[in-house]
């Protein structure tokens, strides 16, 4: 019957499991035994030829951890984890040193091929080489750190950044080469101790990026990395770490697709940000892990823990986020303010369709004097998914002049979505100056309307919709990733109206 | 959540309390069974802590402690104090039942005058026949101690298409130190009915003691009700207060709060919207002072469509004082169209104040248009230079500033009388911070 064929056609056009990025590469890997014991830490550490100390650190991280219970105010649902059932570590096997990317694992080359992330950057590069006398040509080139599963397979860009004295390397190289600056900031801002998936991390973190800005100097390109979970059932556990030294400023991309599986996998990442004065730290993100197929089955756990400290006077730290994918995602990018004058701000979009759960916010902790922050939050929701907003705004009492501006707004698309908005706002000085605002509406009929009248389709409609109630973030991401994720948006919904 | 666990020695004293009180505590055999019942589901559960998500700004067992012995029924010269108290804080033209230390005072209220417009029993009375009354839809440790404990509380009924022609006030006094008051109370606003209702806490002479008050209110379809609580209990005192509301079709409710007394003081509110096309307007004014704790916690529960919600909330928060506001607003899956609105402002008036304000939407319907603002900060200085360039005195610009702060939640108040004998109360809080 047409009507029926009709439905079905359009029942598969709407289905979320259109995953672009779904496929899977298989490559022979180097993992650890299933399940977590003080064997695995030590295997990993072993794998990784860590110092005496960073193993130390792991195992105390680990014994804090086996005394921790996992949280469970977030408004997200799922099935309880069996930690042991995991494999904590996942190398793709390495053949002999690399020295040039034509050494790399075709594989894994062609798995970046897919992705549309130009690991050998001079495709890219030749598209954005800047023109003589171009104003600021190095802002437009990225230094890709690729991280594929757990390692980092190849590191770009080197040489031009150690010219300008950035060490910019995976975290694993730079315990063993500047064991001093690991030592002295890892877990400062998030200590071993903070909660039970930082405490994981800690004690089986296997990569991640660590970048070092010295004093005084901007960092000449935009950082990026590209995470991807490939090895089935590996939790991924990365751990980043970047500090900008007084005056120095970086900006950091981070980007992350995975492939379809149908278990579930854990990623609970730790991410530090340390700026001392004057310094800057701006970290955008886009993240579409794949996020459960149409029925809400498989799909990323993303319990991820990132914060920024900013140590010194007259720092800043900025964290934007583009959230299209992963089934669960827990996280909250949040800001110390501990210089005073410092500054923090947090803009985000956080879309959900299917049967995605988000539940991600921030937290601004004023605690220097005249410190400044802002929150541009903007949570969309679609099909059967829920999206939660859930912040904490606080001064201290000694923050005189805190002034914070919060506004979040929430968009739904469909009648059996939810959108939440949990503000914690907390005032404890008099001079502090808080103002917070949040919205929840549909997109108004009326606008739809008026843009079908003019020829667009409905779903158009909505995406130019979307894109102006997101603009005030989109703005915010560095040039070479606002065009990725504004076609990740559209992605994203997909088939959530009609 | 790790409640089981929590259990204090607080705990004990309230078990020999509940033994102790158990010969005042009559009722039909199913009473009894239900006030066991609430009671050991309190001892589980202990006073709650700022480890439980709603409870988190008002720690029980650090402000409170422990709940003080059940107080005694009045004597004679209780009842001549709270009759004196009474008429202190009398409300012109209202008609009165007056509840003295847990137990309703018949010759302190105006049964007669009343009886003619409603119906009226004593919480006592109610109870010898069904424990209805007692039971909420609620796991909350303080509602559940009041269902075990309360002593007394008046049961209330306006019939179908009633048009109450003064409002009902219902004063609770307290007399008597180093004592815990329960009460109850339910009042039933039938259809197209037009009601006011007032309830006063006022303190006769006693500092230290502890309301825990619960009030259910069910109010059915096309009523008109205005609903005002004013709260001036001793500068040493406890009170607790749990609202269960219900409200039918087309009806609109007007309910205002006004928090200028206790030394820790908690209204919860849980307001539901259970019929279609209602107004709600919710609003309140919080005045600390010292070391005064003032938390307002408000559930304003959609859960059908076409329903409207405002919410203004007002915080003046002196000294050490703290304010705490929660207000949540719930929208079911069915509940399109709904209009939902929530202002909460605090103003801090001393570097030690502080203020915590939770404003939360859980929305599962998108045909709607939901928001709340929610701002903490000081006074402005401008318009205090403004004023004192006038030749106002400090003092008098910040008052001048904080009535006006305030006055936007009051200004909700349809009556005249009663909105004036409000800002009377605002004025006399403001004359003793100076």
């Amino acid at each position: 019957m047409p009507a029926v064929q009709e439905t079905v056609e359009r029942v598969k056009r709407i289905d979320v499991d259109q995953y672009r990025y779904g496929f899977e590469t298989l490559i022979e890997s180097d993992k650890a035994p299933k399940g977590l014991s003080e064997e695995t830490v030590k295997f990993i550490s072993e794998k990784k030829n860590e110092p005496a100390w960073m193993l130390q650190w792991r195992l105390e991280a680990y014994r804090r951890w086996l005394t921790m219970t996992e949280p469970t105010w977030a408004r997200v649902d799922y099935p309880k984890i069996d930690f042991q059932d995991l494999y904590y570590y996942a190398a793709p096997k390495p053949k002999k040193t690399i020295s040039s990317l034509d050494e790399i694992d075709p594989e894994i080359l062609k798995t970046y091929e897919k992705l549309g992330i130009p690991l050998r950057e001079v495709a890219m590069l030749e598209g954005v080489e800047p023109k003589p006398g171009e104003e600021d040509p190095a802002r437009r080139k990225i230094a890709v750190d690729a991280v594929f599963d757990s390692v980092s397979v190849a590191t770009t860009f080197k040489a031009e950044l150690k010219k300008a004295g950035v060490i910019f390397m995976p975290i694993s190289e730079a315990i063993r080469e500047h064991p001093e600056l690991v030592q002295k900031y890892l877990g400062s801002v998030v200590p071993t101790s903070d909660n039970f998936y930082a405490t994981l991390n800690s004690a089986v973190f296997s990569d991640g990026s660590f970048v070092y800005v010295p004093p005084g100097v901007r960092c000449p390109m935009e950082l990026s990395t590209y995470f991807r979970i490939n090895e089935r059932n590996t939790g991924q556990f990365e751990r980043t770490l970047i500090i900008a030294d007084k005056g120095a400023y970086v900006s950091y991309l981070e980007g992350c697709t995975a492939p379809q599986r149908d278990e579930n996998q854990l990623h609970a990442a730790v991410v530090e940000l340390v700026a001392h004065d004057d310094a800057e730290i701006k970290y955008s993100t886009v993240q579409n892990w794949y996020p459960g197929n149409a029925e809400g089955k498989g799909g990323i756990y993303n319990f991820v823990t990132k914060r920024g400290d900013c140590r010194g006077n007259n720092s800043k730290i900025s964290w934007t986020q583009v959230e299209t994918g992963s089934a669960i995602t827990w996280k909250y990018p949040s800001c110390i303010l501990r210089g005073d004058n410092s500054r923090g701000e947090f803009y985000s979009i956080a879309i959900s369709n299917g049967y995605q759960q988000v539940d991600s916010g921030t937290k601004m902790i004023h605690l220097g004097k005249n410190t400044t922050s802002r929150i541009i939050s903007k949570g969309i929701a679609a099909g059967k998914s829920q999206n939660t907003y859930r912040g904490l705004v606080t001064a201290h009492r000694k923050a005189t002049g805190a002034r914070n501006f919060t506004a979040c707004d929430s968009l739904l698309i469909g009648d059996k979505c939810g959108a939440h908005t949990v503000p914690y706002i907390e005032a404890k000085n008099s001079s502090a100056t808080f103002e917070h605002e949040a919205t929840t509406s549909k997109i108004s009929e009326d606008v739809l309307f008026y843009c079908i009248q003019r020829g667009l389709s409905q779903e158009e409609a909505v995406g130019l919709v979307v894109n102006g109630f997101v603009k005030d973030v989109l703005q915010q991401l560095p040039m070479e990733f606002a065009v990725e994720a504004q076609k990740l948006i559209s992605i994203s919904l997909e088939g959530s109206v009609g | 959540m790790n409640v089981a666990v929590a259990k204090t020695g607080g705990g004990r004293a309230v078990s020999d309390l509940f033994a102790s009180a158990e010969g005042r505590l009559s009722g039909s055999p199913d009473v009894i069974a239900a006030r066991r019942e609430a009671f050991e589901s309190y001892e589980r559960l202990g006073l709650p802590h700022r480890r439980i998500e709603e409870w988190k700004y008002t720690d029980l067992r650090a402000l409170v402690g422990e709940v003080l012995p059940l107080a005694a029924a009045p004597d004679a010269a209780a009842l001549k104090r709270a009759s004196d108290a009474v008429k202190a804080h009398a409300i012109e033209g209202a008609r009165k039942l007056v509840l003295v230390d847990g137990v309703f005072a018949a010759e302190l209220s105006d049964v007669k005058a009343l009886a003619s417009e409603v119906s009226l029993m004593t919480l006592r009375e109610a109870l010898q026949k069904d424990a209805g009354v007692l039971k909420t839809v609620s796991t909350d440790a303080v509602i559940a101690l009041n269902a075990a404990l309360a002593t007394d509380g008046v049961v209330l009924s306006i019939a179908d298409g009633a048009q109450l022609s003064a409002p009902v006030q219902i004063v609770h006094v307290a007399t008597a130190a180093s004592v815990s008051v329960f009460t109850r109370s339910q009042v039933k606003v039938g259809k197209g009915a037009r009601a006011t209702i007032i309830e006063s806490f006022v303190a006769a002479g006693a500092k230290t003691y502890q309301v825990n008050d619960a009030v259910i209110i069910a109010v059915a379809d096309d009523a008109d009700v205005a609903h005002i609580r004013l709260m001036d209990d001793a500068p040493d005192a406890v009170n607790i207060t749990s609202q269960f509301v219900t409200v039918g079709a087309n009806t609109k409710l007007n309910f205002f709060n006004m928090t200028s007394g206790a030394a820790v003081s908690r209204l919860q509110g849980f307001i539901t919207l259970a019929g279609e096309g209602s107004e709600l307007s919710i609003n309140g004014v919080n005045l600390l002072q010292k070391t005064e704790h003032g938390d307002t916690t408000l559930v304003v529960d959609h859960a059908v469509p076409n329903c409207v919600s405002r919410e203004i909330f007002r915080a003046v928060i002196d000294d050490r004082a703290h304010s705490v506001f929660q207000g949540r607003i719930i929208v079911r899956p069915d509940a399109q169209k709904t209009d939902g609105k929530m202002m909460t402002r605090a103003l801090l008036l001393s570097d030690e104040a502080e203020a915590d304000n939770k404003p939360e939407l859980e929305i599962f319907a998108d045909d709607v248009s939901c928001g709340h603002g929610a701002t903490a900060g000081a006074l402005d200085d401008t318009l205090l230079f403004y004023l004192k360039a006038r030749g106002l005195p400090e003092k008098q610009a910040q008052a001048l500033l904080i009535q006006a702060f305030v006055g936007e939640a009051i200004e909700q108040i349809a009556d005249d009388g009663l909105r004036e004998h409000v800002i009377g109360m605002a004025e006399r809080w403001l004359e003793r911070r100076s």
